[in-house]
């Protein structure tokens, strides 16, 4: 049976952590990591207790008739307004809310691990072990929420962990830039979330995710009526809704056109990178839509058709660009964006039931083999970054003497983001495609040629470190970090190679029953062919020295340097705010302020002063003065008296 | 001309009465503010020996208050001169202008 | 027209020319002196009321006791020959206009109003009948007003000395000033 106070310790002991580092870590000495350790032996416990609760979930109690339950285990009533409007905090499992568990403690664990290592000699190691608690805190709590305005909370929370972890080197005015940027895209995006958030609950009059669900899919419920039938400039305003809670996850995930806050956020420290940006925080979007799939698929197709094409789009232009990067973390983060789009167009062309759900299981299984490969790919490059001291490509080149375990790990984790069998992303892409293809041929055809782009830039990237040119004369001995630094990238490469022979369908699905994953093996031979053809034409570009990048390059163009300089999107929107919103309503407000909302204030202090400095004759201190008012007014009572007063 | 009765002496009383109210406006030396002060005691006293004489004649009130009224007119022109005295040691100057340090 | 009514008018006109020449001039020991015929023309109304122990008392406390200690006053604090400064033309005229509304309301209300008298009986003001009076405890007697204001003259016997007087140390410090300013 489900045992509450494992469940509890999860979230709960990444926040012990964080509070106990982040008030006595100063009086730890950084030099001996204790801090580190304190934090990742926490996590340690929450990892096995989340492995422990998971297990029991999916192997012994969850099920009821064959099909996953939604579970509460606890829940107590935080706000309570009126009879009818509460605010209650709870915890729900479920398929996929135990599956982010179980990754996000993991990845979260090898961060810690790994961190050990990679900031061995910062000064302000034990701030940086409690922000990563915090972090991790906050995302356990997001996935564990059972109502709507929870999982908001937390979203705010994991919001400002990852503002703190991104602008960790705040002396650096590039990363301060950044962690501002990252926050306020986001919560930019988290309006409409916020509003999404009202809107849904106002007529569903609950907040509740199960009743919530519940009462917007049945459409013989008053609450669905009334959803439906409302509408703003012809959309319904369950849509309206469902749209802008999409918005919501559409800014968390970096999808196009929130994109521009995750290259920029590679200004944190590359452990940082990995955990948030490449595992957990940017899921979150995936993690919401999944878990109002049921009112996306059922109530309203439309909305689920935006998330799917937004998606598709996504993956397709962040691959374009991340063939043009030149700084790794960038080319990482471009494919991480790619990546989530696959996530998001998957679910987007799901159905709620059965076979028709598997692009629900797929984006959930992509999901999970994607934190490991990519966790593993950021830890690699915090390797490399490590041992040559900068981001650049140029700067690599025939790093696989130097760093062999970096080196094979890198390479197996580039396979399984190619989708080369029989490594985990061939399987979870594989059930991708499947899905597109079997509802959306357009999307189908993007992702195919995703894919074949995926492999290319990943392989671009791989033999630009490790092999390419001769190592610089600066680089002398081999430089692996470290067990520390080692060891997270032996067992995320293990998961990397084995991860995809889970039967994911019959943990998680759409609906809760198992489903049967079959082998399509006919079908894959064209993903496969693309990636093989991809890893092709990279190895022939960049494993040796040569001219053909520059020649291709240049023959391409303007859209070569388009690319490179990620479309413009912050350059159009930095017009937007610069020239547009700032001249034309930033400046008139602050006018207004100054000058208008200024002087009234002012005004009244001045006719005080004014007034005051009329009045304040009257006291002369000349005693002759005082007795004639004094006789005046006398007069005036006297003549009032006689004449007025009968 | 009538005959003076009540209302010939409260004229006197009256004018007299105002006269030193004028005074007591619009002179500047603490000296001659006090003897328009003595000017309006003594409209008070004919006021009061008028009453006395012409309303209520069988009761000698209005001469009494009279009398006391001159002896605390003297008592007060007593201490008055003494607290002129006082400020001319500080002021060196009964001009009344002067002595206004409790202004604004 | 008999004696009596143009004694009372040349009496009346006599205080109030005094009253206003002691509240106009310039010179203030010719002020002095005009507020003593005031006083003294007050007197002689009081005669001619026929209360003669109120005139005697008004010439020897007001003639000859408080328009003295005012003359000595002005011989101790300035030069009684120098003309005083002149008020503001602003405010005499203020001050004459606000007097004189006063005066006008209060001559007014006078003339509106009949008074009656309202007993035929009367008691003459003689010594005899004031000493009574003024001694008396029963109706009509004086006997605490006289304790009353023997008190309040005592203290302002003693008022008088304890304010007027100068500290020694102020003496000093007077004495000391002038020995250095004759220095200079």
């Amino acid at each position: 049976m489900l045992n509450e106070t494992y469940l509890l310790l999860i979230p709960l002991l990444p926040l012990a952590g964080f509070v106990i580092l982040g008030l006595f870590g100063k009086y730890f000495n950084p030099a001996k990591r204790g801090t580190g350790i304190i934090g990742t032996l926490l996590l340690l416990i929450s990892a096995l207790l989340a492995l422990y609760v998971a297990y029991g979930y999916f192997f012994e109690f969850g099920k009821a008739d064959g099909v996953y339950q939604k579970l509460i285990p606890f829940q107590y009533t935080w706000l309570q307004f009126s009879e009818g409007v509460s605010i209650k905090m709870g915890a729900l499992i479920d398929p996929i809310s135990l599956m982010m568990l179980v990754v996000i403690t993991f990845i979260s664990l090898m961060v810690h691990i790994y961190s050990l290592g990679y900031m061995k000699g910062e000064e302000r190691f034990s701030t940086y072990y409690s922000f990563l608690g915090l972090f991790t805190f906050s995302m356990l709590g997001l996935v564990m929420s059972s109502n709507i305005f929870q999982i908001y909370i937390f979203w705010e929370l994991v919001g400002i962990s990852s503002f703190l972890l991104i602008g960790f080197y705040y002396e650096k005015p590039s990363a301060v830039a950044a962690c501002k940027k990252a926050f306020i895209v986001t919560r930019f995006a988290d309006l409409g979330f916020l509003i999404g958030i009202l809107i849904l609950s106002f007529y569903a009059r609950t907040l509740d995710f199960n009743t919530l669900i519940e009462r917007l899919t049945s459409p013989g419920s008053t609450e669905f009526n009334m959803a439906v039938t409302s509408s703003f400039l012809g959309i319904s305003a369950l849509t309206w809704g469902m749209v802008l809670v999409f918005m919501g996850g559409a800014g968390k995930s970096a999808m196009l056109p929130f994109h521009i806050w995750l290259p920029d956020a590679m200004e944190g420290p590359t452990p940082v990178s990995a955990l948030i940006h490449a595992a957990t925080m940017v899921v979150a979007g995936v993690y919401l839509v999944a878990r109002l799939f049921p009112v996306f698929a059922l109530s309203t197709p439309h909305a689920l058709e935006l998330v799917a094409y937004v998606g598709a789009i996504t993956a397709l232009f962040a691959a374009i660009i991340a063939c043009a990067q030149t700084d790794i973390k960038r080319v990482l983060a471009f494919s991480t964006i790619s990546q989530i789009g696959y996530m998001m167009f998957a679910l987007g062309v799901a159905k709620y039931g059965g076979e028709a759900g598997l692009g629900y299981t797929a984006a959930m299984f992509h999901l999970f083999t994607h934190a490991m490969f990519k966790g593993l790919l950021f830890l690699c490059a915090g390797s490399v970054i490590h041992f040559i001291h900068s981001n650049e490509m140029k700067d690599m080149g025939g790093l696989r003497k130097y760093l062999p375990i970096t080196h094979i790990t890198f390479l197996v984790a580039c396979l399984a983001i190619s989708g080369i069998p029989p490594f985990a992303g061939f399987f979870s892409k594989e059930e991708i495609l499947l899905a597109a293809s079997q509802n959306n041929q357009v999307i189908y055809w993007i992702g195919l040629f995703t894919s074949g782009l995926t492999a290319f830039y990943m392989f671009r990237l791989y033999f630009n470190i490790f092999w390419n040119k001769a190592p610089s004369s600066s680089v002398k001995s081999r430089g692996e970090g470290g067990f520390v630094m080692i060891l997270p990238l032996i067992l995320l490469a293990i998961g990397a190679v084995f991860a995809g022979f889970i039967p994911f369908g019959n943990f998680v699905t759409s609906d809760g029953k198992p489903l049967e994953s079959v082998f399509h093996w006919q079908f894959s031979i064209l993903p496969v062919l693309f990636g093989l053809v991809g890893i092709f034409i990279a190895m022939k570009m960049y494993k040796k020295e040569n001219q053909i990048p520059d020649k291709i390059a240049a023959s391409f163009g303007g859209f070569y340097e388009a690319a490179l300089h990620k479309f413009y999107f912050d350059e159009i929107y930095l017009f937007i705010t610069k020239k547009i919103i700032f001249n034309l309503i930033g400046k008139p407000a602050a006018w207004f302020d100054k000058n208008v909302v200024n002087s009234l204030v002012n005004a009244t202090g001045n006719t005080t002063e004014i007034f005051s400095s009329k009045i304040k004759r009257i006291q002369s201190g000349k005693v002759q003065q005082y007795a004639v008012y004094f006789l005046l007014a006398t007069v005036l009572m006297a003549v009032l008296f006689i004449y007025w007063w009968k | 001309m009538l005959q003076p009765g009540l209302y010939h002496i409260l004229f006197i009383s009256t004018a007299l009465f105002f006269i030193g109210i004028y005074g007591f406006f619009s002179r500047r030396n603490l000296i001659t503010i006090l003897m328009s002060v003595e000017l309006v005691l003594n409209s008070v006293n004919l006021n009061f020996i008028a009453f006395n004489k012409y309303l209520w004649a069988d009761k000698l009130d209005g001469l009494f208050f009279a009398i006391f009224v001159i002896a605390i007119a003297a008592a007060e022109a007593a201490v008055a001169i003494a607290i002129i005295i006082n400020l001319y040691r500080s002021h060196h100057s009964i001009d009344v202008e002067k002595a206004e340090e409790m202004k604004y | 027209m008999d004696g009596s009514t143009i004694i009372f008018y040349l009496l009346g006109i006599f205080t109030l020319v005094s009253a206003l020449m002691a509240v106009t001039t310039r010179q203030i020991f010719r002020a002095a002196i005009f507020l003593l015929f005031t006083l003294i023309g007050i007197a002689g109304l009081y005669f001619w009321m026929q209360f003669q122990f109120i005139a005697a008392v008004q010439i020897v406390v007001y003639v000859g006791g408080i328009t003295v200690l005012i003359i000595f006053s002005i011989f101790l604090t300035q030069q009684a020959g120098d003309k005083m400064p002149k008020q503001k033309i602003k405010r005499q005229l203020f001050s004459a206009l606000a007097a004189f509304c006063g005066f006008a309301l209060v001559m007014v209300q006078i003339f509106q109003y009949t008074f009656s008298s309202s007993t035929t009986s009367s008691v003459s003001p003689t010594v005899e009948n004031i000493g009574d009076r003024m001694l008396s405890v029963n109706e009509g007697g004086f006997a605490l007003p006289f304790e009353a204001v023997s008190m309040l003259l005592l203290a302002a016997l003693v008022g008088c000395i304890v304010i007027a007087m100068r500290s020694v140390k102020a003496t000093v410090n007077e004495q000391k000033k002038e020995i250095f300013n004759l220095k200079d």
